[in-house]
């Protein structure tokens, strides 16, 4: 028996009853859809992640005070206080640390940003002019804070676009308007090109950087900062400079085992990878329970199929009292079962798609599609088709022809 | 008993001449404790061109028989050789393209695919036996024109009165030019009418050269048949020329 008749009459015996046929792939659909979803938005947000470490700058070692020993919550991060702008001297002239290019310190809290009638809550950042160029910042008016701006803690601020377009609308330029931090009035000396993203790690466009004794001195009253970054000049180097800062930073905080170090050195692939440690255990989660709803749909069609296989008893026993074998009965309702899956299939990966495009521009995310878990979603529904449509169509290959033309 | 009257004029004795030869056919369903005997000891054999009445009433095996002789069942004795073929002891699938080439099934309850055309169900045994769709088409075509439903190829089955459907289901028997036409009560969902118009439609066939067996309870459809096989509790109890019929057909 070939194939397109095979299928044609498979259309012809599911077309019956369309009502029974559309919600007995709604199962199916709904996890096909789950399925993709899941995926495309995992692969977005990763993509997206990955961008906005990459617009960090590359080469990039990161020192945070404090300890991320497990077990240790002696020193929980951010409260520590054993960085200082004079480690980041020494990182900088040091003859120990080999490749060093720039370094920055910075400071971030979140304050109130005021101007005018506008206040927003964000991020101001402390930083060193080394900042400029280890972020790859750069400016779309105005200039950047300059060594003397630090020395003499002048009261100057650098504005995220996205700051800029809060406190002064879009069309107002912000360079040379004034803000207020905490009460303390600053002059706007320059506003940001956007970095875009968002998501993890807060948005880079939503930012305030101030002089870094600036925001020690005059804003936060404090001595240390909150963290250093360390511009390597080649990639080969990373490992090495991060050691030789490593003892570099023991000997200067005098402490021997570095089991005990105050501070943690991260390069921007621990980060990386420890986010796509994260995102990849909430996809494999969240596949699961998709994968949960797949196998309830994949019972849905089963269940639907041996009720289809006891109403058509007559009609199975007539076709094998026609000269129909067990292996052409098993086609003609395994071939059912898999139409209806991969219908599901098709319909949940569509919906899926759109879900998954609508989710990611509400939550400005970019839109991957992946073609692969498209390929995936209709293998899938095949495989399962195939699975749960065996059973019913072994019981009606099963059949004796002589009970089942004797069926009312 | 009378032994196989075959019709006069063709020679007896040879077994390529017997269309059907069953030997000692004994059928016993086992239910748990009890066991039946629904056919005893059963011999007969039906020459080429004979039409045959089995006849019996409710419990007699007569159905038993029909399904054996249809190849749906087999039998726990003996032997039953259809066209040459001895398929007492076949397999399931074998069993299955028997019953596709050699046996034309007419059934009580016309048994067509509801909401599907009549050309496609007289198609739908040459689908089972892989002839490609034009001929399909062109066979199925020919024999609902031959019982005249020439005109209603495109009808689904439910839009067609009774009589039209088990022409249908004849055409459907015959498109496989198998070697036996089995028929099951064929007119027992019919008004008189009705059942006279598929009758002739049987004697026709056998007047063209069919092999037709017919299953009734009625006499005056026996009748029809040339010859009539009585059953009773899973023996043969009389096998006997309808000789009226025999020397008028209507050539």
């Amino acid at each position: 028996m070939d194939i397109k008749e095979l299928i044609s009459s498979a259309f012809e015996a599911l077309g019956l009853n369309r009502t029974r046929t559309a919600l007995a792939t709604l199962g199916i659909v709904i996890g096909i859809a789950a399925v993709i979803t899941l995926l495309s938005l995992g692969k977005a947000g990763q993509a997206s992640v990955e961008s906005q470490i990459q617009s960090l700058g590359s080469n990039l070692l990161t020192i945070i005070p404090g300890s991320f020993r497990p077990g240790d919550f002696r020193s929980a991060s951010g409260t520590s206080t054993t960085l200082t702008l004079e480690d980041a001297h020494t990182i900088a002239t040091s003859p120990k640390v080999h490749g060093v290019k720039n370094v920055s310190a910075e400071l971030q809290r979140r304050a109130a940003v005021q101007a005018g009638r506008q206040s927003v809550n964000t991020s101001v950042t402390g930083v060193l002019p080394s900042y400029k160029s280890i972020r790859n910042i750069s400016l779309e008016a105005g200039n950047f804070l300059t060594e003397s701006d630090n020395t003499s803690q002048a009261k100057v601020a650098v504005l995220g676009p996205t700051t800029a377009s809060d406190l002064f609308g879009s069309t107002t330029n912000a360079v040379g308007q004034t803000i207020r931090i905490n009460k303390i009035s600053f002059r706007v000396i320059g506003v940001m090109t956007s970095k875009g993203g968002g998501g993890l790690g807060g948005n880079q466009d939503d930012v305030v950087l101030v002089p870094l004794t600036t925001a020690q001195k005059q804003l936060f009253g404090v001595t240390y900062i909150g963290s250093l970054s360390v511009e390597i000049a080649d990639q080969k180097q990373m490992d090495s400079a991060r050691d030789e800062i490593g003892y570099l930073l023991l000997s200067r905080h005098k402490i021997s085992d570095p089991a005990n170090a105050d501070f943690s050195i991260f390069s921007q692939a621990d980060i990386l990878s420890t986010i796509n440690q994260v995102t990849g255990t909430f996809t494999a989660l969240l596949s699961g329970i998709a994968a949960i709803s797949l196998l309830v749909g994949g019972i849905g069609i089963m269940n639907i199929m041996l009720v289809t296989v006891v109403e058509r008893t007559r009609e199975i026993g007539l076709r094998k009292a026609l000269g129909a074998t067990s292996k052409v009965v098993v086609a003609q309702f395994l071939t059912e079962a898999v139409i209806l899956t991969i219908m599901g299939g098709i319909l949940g990966m569509l919906l899926g798609t759109m879900l998954s495009f609508i989710i990611s521009k509400v939550i400005g995310l970019p839109f991957v599609l992946d073609p692969v878990s498209v390929a995936l979603a209709l293998g899938v529904s095949g495989i399962l088709g195939i699975l749960f449509g065996w059973y019913p169509a072994r019981q009606a290959a099963k059949l004796s022809p002589i009970e089942a033309l004797r069926y009312e | 008993m009378e032994e196989s009257a075959a019709p006069a004029g063709e020679p007896e004795s040879k077994l390529d001449d017997n269309m059907i030869s069953v030997t000692h056919l004994s059928k016993i369903y086992k239910n748990d404790s009890t066991e039946t005997l629904a056919l005893n000891n059963v011999s007969f054999k039906v020459a080429k061109g004979e039409f045959v009445a089995i006849m019996g009433p409710s419990g007699s095996g007569k159905s038993t028989l029909m399904h054996i002789l249809g190849a749906l069942d087999s039998p726990t004795k003996g032997s039953y050789i259809l066209d040459g073929t001895d398929i007492s002891k076949l397999s399931d699938d074998d069993l299955a393209k028997i019953r596709n080439q050699k046996i034309g099934f007419v059934f009580q309850a016309y048994n067509l695919l509801p909401r599907t055309t009549a050309l496609k169900n007289v198609m739908l045994p040459m689908l089972y036996a892989g002839i490609s769709e034009d001929q399909r088409v062109a066979a199925a075509t020919k024999f609902l024109k031959m019982v005249g439903l020439g005109d209603r190829l495109q009808n689904h089955s439910n839009q067609l009165s009774g009589g039209q459907q088990q022409r249908v289901a004849i055409a459907r028997s015959l498109v496989m030019s198998p070697s036996i036409l089995l028929a099951d009560e064929p007119t027992g969902n019919l008004a008189t009418a009705q059942s006279e118009e598929i009758m002739e439609i049987f004697e026709k066939l056998n007047h063209d050269g069919h092999t037709i067996l017919i299953i009734t309870h009625e006499l005056e459809i026996a009748a029809h048949a040339k010859r009539t096989i009585s059953l009773r509790d899973g023996r043969i109890v009389e096998d006997k020329n309808n000789g009226h019929k025999k020397w008028t057909s209507k050539n």
